[in-house]
């Protein structure tokens, strides 16, 4: 026995409420972006979980699925933080007023 | 307690404090670095957890892939730009709805059935996850190697420098 299948669903949360106090209270659109990272690594640790505790193997090719999404979704995520520094010179997400009149 | 239980331990007591002081920097790159640390640790988590091959996958993707493309844009883009003042007003009401949401969950996790229950070791081995994968799962892995096809199209689309036509009005 490892530990209480309980004990590895409250790391998982707290890992992901990390991730979303991050993504909520920062300004700064890299930090934004490494708090959804940090959300999709819990999901993926809750999934390992469950996987070894029923002993089957879908919530392993699950997390396989959320890495692909987390690269795919870092690449354009990146690519569109560079453009709109840019564009705005800032990387402030305060600063992205252009449209108010 | 079991070695099994001590090394659990250790090893969310890193992930947690690394993640911790990953999103209290002011710097993104320190953040960067303690962010590869939880990584690491969580790529640990995984073997412990039986799955050796996506803790491979964890250190060679997130650690080695993710991490290593943010600190290229870190150092790419100008650091002063992205200043975080720091207001309390600002992350104040943040950390009172996660606190309360990690209240809310603690209580739910360990009022269902089936918590308390202590998981048992166990491997799965990568040639058995390579052939369960492609025997359940063959449709999600086109679509997934699809998907990442199109982020990099995009990041590449997104990413060109603007040479001719349309440069001079953008800006």
């Amino acid at each position: 026995m490892i530990v209480p299948y309980g004990n590895v669903l409250l790391l998982a949360i707290i890992l992901f409420l990390l991730g979303a106090v991050c993504s909520i209270s920062r300004r700064n659109l890299l930090m934004i972006l490494i708090g959804v990272e940090i959300m999709l690594n819990a999901a993926g640790l809750a999934f390992v979980a469950a996987s070894l505790k029923w002993r089957l193997l879908d919530g392993q090719a699950f997390v396989l699925f959320i890495f692909a999404v987390a690269a795919s979704e870092v690449a354009v995520g990146l690519a569109l933080i560079v453009y709109s520094q840019r564009r705005t010179g800032s990387l402030n997400a305060d600063q992205y007023n252009q449209m108010k009149g | 307690m079991t070695l099994y239980a001590v090394t659990f331990y250790v090893l969310a007591a890193i992930v947690v404090l690394s993640t911790l002081l990953a999103i209290i920097q002011r710097q993104v790159i320190h953040a960067v670095v303690y962010l590869i640390v939880s990584f690491f640790a969580t790529g640990l988590l995984f073997y412990l957890l039986g799955a050796p091959f996506l803790a491979a996958l964890e250190v060679i993707i997130y650690a080695g892939a993710i991490m290593v493309l943010f600190l290229f844009i870190v150092m790419t883009v100008r650091a002063e730009s992205g200043e975080d003042k720091g207001e309390i007003y600002q992350w104040l009401p943040a950390v009172i709805l996660g606190i309360i949401s990690l209240f809310v969950g603690g209580v739910l996790i360990f009022e269902i059935p089936g918590s308390k229950t202590g998981l048992s070791t166990g491997m799965a081995t990568p040639s058995a996850f390579g052939q369960f994968l492609f025997k359940n799962y063959w449709f999600p892995v086109e679509i997934a190697s699809f998907l990442l096809l199109i982020g990099l199209v995009g990041a590449l689309y997104l990413g060109r420098r603007e040479s001719r036509k349309g440069s001079e009005d953008r800006r």
